[in-house]
């Protein structure tokens, strides 16, 4: 058995920065995890109804999957491995041959291939982070960060999992970081990534991102509303709500993770800005879970009781809710 | 949130698999990363749409015993994917896998093919390609 020394498991909300944090931290740079999910500008909504998921039109209140362990590295100056392969054998014993060199790894994988998880969450979703830790027998050992155990996976099962295809397949990615600078400039880093947010959640050129995403996505819910097909409204719905509440969100589509890294880069920077922001972003989190709560009684009572109308209206809350805080973040020195 | 607002409700999805992490403010008022067991809201918009998939596998089946439909309408709900998913996740044109919904066509498939189809459903080949017979023997199978 090959257990990776001086690890201990570590439970969090979101897979992707979760499994940052924990890779980081063991290397000896400690940043939690929403203090990466906010580092690397992960905060976002899309709603791309081009992009059909399942039947059901994209809603993401995220950047795309991956762009942490693509971007977060560089942006700290991380050094970091990254590698992917076109051979599912050779991938498989390199990953052994990292294990047997006591170096813990990083790996994209497919949720339908996990088998570990409830059988009623197992969607092919291709882009969940896991950290292998060490290997008895055939089994590896997964350090999953939603998950509050390590938990098991047969070598074969893993191989599926890391060589699904489909929408942004893993190919078998797997990541590690090399080496970690020895100070890091919190104030440049925390200003540059609310910055983006900024620019991104206001000033997206396009229809389906950030607050004009979600004016559209309370446009077309009003829309669907209106019309006859109250089975794919009440499906269409329950979609945005699941994007949002289901594991690895930490809750309210990721706003109280944001609120809480706006909270610590408080602590750090002192810019009272960002103390007020976290407060209005916890806010805004209540107000989507809000949304989610009405959303669900609509779904329960198939559409008998309740307005369908008012769902719009609270959206359109949300993304006025959003605006004032990013105009207010627009104002960071 | 504050952390005695957190939602435990306990809800079956994911018990006996632990719980979850969520953000939530503390008395004093600072962010807390805390467990939950659940809310009624997740569960319910999910047994939505599992159900949505289940009524789908379950005219599947009638429509296999018809003779209208293969046995890959049936898997692939009951697998939760859809067309565009299966075609992606087989890594072949969306067009071949609809042509592959026909009865006519799908017995006629190599084995290889079929030995594709049947490792991304998780079942053996034999039950991929008796799928009539064995709903016949027992309509009520839930592979």
């Amino acid at each position: 058995m090959t257990l990776i020394p001086e690890f201990k498991h570590q439970h969090f909300a979101h897979c992707e920065s979760g499994v940052m944090s924990s890779l980081l931290k063991h290397k000896g740079l400690a940043l939690s995890e929403p203090m990466v999910f906010g580092l690397a500008g992960a905060l976002s909504f899309a709603f791309l109804p081009f992009l059909k998921f399942g039947n059901m039109p994209l809603v993401s209140y995220r950047m795309f999957p991956g762009h942490i362990v693509k971007k977060f590295p560089k942006q700290l100056r991380v050094g970091y491995f990254r590698k992917t392969y076109r051979n599912p054998d050779n991938a498989m014993a390199a990953l052994d041959g990292f294990l047997a060199a006591g170096q813990m790894v990083g790996l994209q994988t497919s949720a339908y291939h996990t088998t570990y998880f409830p059988p009623e969450m197992r969607f092919h979703f291709n882009a969940h982070n896991i950290i292998i830790v060490g290997k008895q027998d055939e089994e590896y050992l997964v350090s999953d960060p939603v998950f509050d155990q390590i938990q098991r996976i047969a070598g074969p099962d893993l191989q599926r999992a890391r060589f699904a295809k489909g929408l942004s397949a893993p190919k078998g990615l797997a990541h590690f970081p090399l080496s970690v600078p020895d100070r890091i400039d919190m104030e440049r880093q925390i200003k540059k990534a609310v910055k983006k947010m900024v620019r991104m959640m206001l000033y997206a050129p396009v229809p389906w991102i950030g607050i004009k995403g979600i004016r559209y996505l309370a446009r077309r819910v009003d829309q669907l509303a209106g019309q006859a097909d109250a089975r794919y409204f009440r499906l269409f719905v329950g979609n945005v709500v699941r994007m949002q509440e289901e594991i690895g969100t930490g809750g309210g589509g990721f706003r109280f993770m944001y609120a809480s890294f706006l909270q610590e880069a408080h602590d750090i920077t002192g810019w009272r800005v960002l103390k007020e922001a976290s407060e209005q972003m916890t806010d805004a989190g209540d107000q989507w879970r809000l949304f989610a709560l009405e959303g669900a009684r609509i779904i329960k009572n198939k559409g008998a009781k309740g307005d369908p109308g008012c769902l719009g209206e609270l959206l359109r809350q949300c993304g006025e809710k959003e605006r004032g805080i990013f105009k207010l973040l627009k104002n960071l020195r | 949130m504050k952390i005695d607002e957190v939602p435990q409700d306990d809800i079956p999805i994911f018990r006996g698999h632990g719980t979850k992490a969520i953000y939530a403010l503390d008395k004093h008022g600072r962010y807390t990363k805390t467990t939950t067991s659940g809310w009624a809201v997740e569960e319910l918009v999910l047994r939505d749409v599992l159900e949505d998939f289940e009524l789908k596998a379950a005219a599947a089946k009638t429509r296999i015993l018809q003779g209208v439909a293969s046995p890959i309408e049936y898997f692939v709900n009951r697998r939760l994917m859809d067309l565009s998913a299966l075609a992606q996740a087989m890594g072949i044109a969306k067009w071949r896998v609809k042509r592959h919904l026909k009865p006519g066509v799908f017995d006629k498939l190599n084995d290889a093919l079929l030995q594709r189809y049947a490792d991304l459903f998780r079942i053996d080949i034999a039950t991929l390609k008796q799928f009539k017979e064995i709903l016949a023997r027992d309509p009520d199978s839930r592979i």
